[in-house]
């Protein structure tokens, strides 16, 4: 059931970024007014350079606040394991990262709030991980550059006995290589 | 009597005074229903140890539930083992068993103690042991007295020259620390900055396997007690967690997610021989061996919700173990075979439950919330565990009938987790 409603989000996901491709064509010729042939325009001619080929000062998007990449959590409900709507654009950002960087790893980190055996815990964390590695996959990642693991309820990250604590600590984080 | 009365009144006693140097401080709370009452009268020369021998002796004997010491007022002349027992006197004492001794220093800087144990009620001498002993021994050398006493009276294994592991908190460390059965002379086995979980002993009580999550994620090492040196037992790709020994420690079962979920292989110690147990799209994880090592049992959530199952060792179709409320995890078999206990949720509370496996009874044993970890003591009698008071974590422990209760608590602003108890040592 899960399955199937990440594979139609991917295909949606698929489809509008083919439309955004096609609608890209260019401006058709506008003719002067009166049918009459418009006066040629003068223009001083500009010498390109070009430096993209040499390593420059480039922000690192994953650190940029104003980039959804610096997003990394995904937070869930009590017992609960799929991702929410809310994180979808999130998980498909990071999607497409993987996809444009082939280079980059990513390690996903599955949490659960305290309740609970430990070990137990460790297995609901990990479903968590691997529920947001096979999106990243089914979204064009490839397996070798996302590794799911859990730390269980072992890193909270708020220390409450409560349900707003609780809600900060059911959550899968990311992060990439370099980070770990 | 004293002691007496002060159970009675459902108070709490402290067993303070042989634990001055210990981590973990202990509390007895309720009592075992029916008690021997034993008179341990100071060994002669015991100050030359620097600590009373007898005072150790009646502490641990009272903490098993089973005993209640008394007080004995001062003796003139003060008896030793060599005295002649006047058995009505010490009836009249209300002393079913009375234990005797000596302390003597040896020229070569070492000392002797001796003693003897008497059942007054039959007025029968049961015989002694003299051990010779470094002053560094004293403590070892008292809990060895109590197993002989308790053995003798009671007719199993005393756990009180067992040892016990846990985890405790402090701030952002974590340290897994080593202790004798009743807390005193704890040792940082290992100190870390990320979580440590999940602590086994080996059967032979020289190994600890345990989760560490240095490595950003959970990885099980096995590390040896004597020299500090660890090895890997798996760090595959994902999560590896919930490590168990086989009872003839060649193998461990481990909760791996290499292949994707959660899911029991075993692994020999060393890391080789990776074998996969159980194929589910569940969780399946927290194996334990049967003490036979005939069975695994562990927690699955195959059934919608997470309960306890077992396979046989090597694999095959599970058989669930427990049916009653949707939340039982973390089985234990009681060294026995006989026993499993486990944690179960019960209205919002997570508590220790105890199932007999031949008429499949069920009890809860403990009154506390937020129970985790239970572990045999190797004779069977008690089950220490991890449980939170006043916001802190705690250990307790529980005799098996539920009766007799404990908690041993550490400095204020740690939290002590995850206890294992050690098994019996040669």
């Amino acid at each position: 059931m899960r399955q199937t409603a990440i594979a139609a989000f991917s295909t949606a996901v698929l489809f509008l970024a083919a439309c955004a491709t096609t609608s890209d064509t260019p401006p058709a010729p506008v003719d002067g007014p009166g049918g009459k042939p418009a006066a040629p325009v003068q223009t001083q001619p500009v010498k390109p350079v070009d430096v993209t080929g040499k390593p420059g000062p480039t922000a690192n998007p994953l650190k940029d606040p104003k980039s959804i990449l610096s997003q990394r959590s995904i937070f869930y409900d009590y017992d609960k394991f799929d991702v929410r709507d809310e994180y979808r654009a999130l998980v498909e950002a990071h999607a497409k990262y993987l996809r444009e960087n082939p280079s980059a790893r990513m390690l996903i980190q599955g949490n659960t709030d305290e309740r609970g055996s430990r070990e137990y815990n460790v297995g609901l964390g990990q479903r968590r991980s691997d529920g947001v590695k096979r999106m990243m996959t089914l979204l064009g990642a490839r397996d070798s550059q996302v590794e799911s693991v859990s730390l269980g309820e072992e890193k909270p990250q708020s220390d409450g006995h409560n349900e707003a604590a609780w809600s900060k600590n059911r959550r899968a984080d990311i992060l990439y290589s370099g980070e770990y | 009597m004293f002691l007496r009365r002060i159970a009675a009144l459902g108070l709490t006693l402290f067993l303070a005074a042989p634990l001055a140097r210990a981590q973990l401080s202990i509390e007895i709370t309720g009592s075992g229903a029916q008690r021997l009452p034993i008179a341990v009268v100071a060994f002669a020369g015991e100050g030359s140890l620097g600590q009373s021998i007898s005072a150790i002796v009646r502490a641990d004997l009272e903490r098993s539930g089973l005993f209640r010491g008394l007080e004995v007022p001062p003796l003139s002349p003060h008896p030793t083992e060599t005295a002649k027992v006047s058995y009505p006197e010490w009836r009249s004492r209300l002393a079913d068993a009375l234990v005797l001794g000596s302390v003597a220093a040896r020229p070569d800087g070492r000392f002797e103690v001796r003693f003897k144990l008497f059942d007054t009620v039959k007025q029968q001498d049961l015989s002694g042991v003299a051990y010779t002993l470094r002053k560094d021994q004293a403590r070892a050398t008292a809990h060895r007295i109590a197993d002989f006493i308790y053995e003798k009276l009671i007719g199993e294994k005393g756990v009180f020259s067992t040892r016990i592991a846990y985890v405790v908190k402090r701030g952002t460390r974590y340290e897994l620390q080593i202790a004798d059965a009743d807390g005193a002379g704890e040792e940082t086995a290992l100190a870390s900055f990320e979580p440590i979980i999940s602590p086994v002993w080996s059967p032979d009580g020289r190994r600890l396997a345990y989760v560490s999550f240095e490595a950003k994620r959970p990885v099980v090492y096995v590390h040896s007690l004597l020299d500090g040196k660890r090895t890997v037992a798996a760090n595959f790709r994902g999560s590896n967690s919930a490590p168990a020994w086989s009872p003839d420690g060649s193998k461990l079962a481990v909760c791996l997610s290499r292949e994707g979920g959660s899911q029991i292989f075993t692994v020999n110690p060393d890391g080789s021989s990776l074998r996969r147990l159980t194929s589910s799209s569940a969780i399946d994880t927290e194996p334990r061996y049967s003490p036979d090592g005939q069975w695994i049992y562990f927690t699955s959530d195959r059934g919608g919700s997470p309960q306890i199952y077992r396979m046989a060792a090597n694999g095959g179709e599970p058989q669930r173990v427990t049916f009653e409320g949707g939340y039982n995890v973390s089985p234990r078999i009681s060294p026995d075979g006989k026993m499993l206990a486990y944690i179960t949720r019960n209205e919002g509370k997570f508590q220790v439950g105890l199932l007999d496996l031949a008429n499949r009874q069920t009890q809860i044993i403990t009154d506390s919330d937020r129970d985790e970890s239970p572990s045999f003591s190797p004779n069977g009698r008690m089950i220490l565990l991890a449980t939170v008071t006043g916001g802190r974590g705690v250990l307790s422990a529980v005799s098996s009938d539920g009766r007799f209760k404990q908690r041993l608590s550490a400095a204020a602003g740690t939290d002590v987790r995850e206890p294992a108890w050690g098994p019996f040592i040669e």
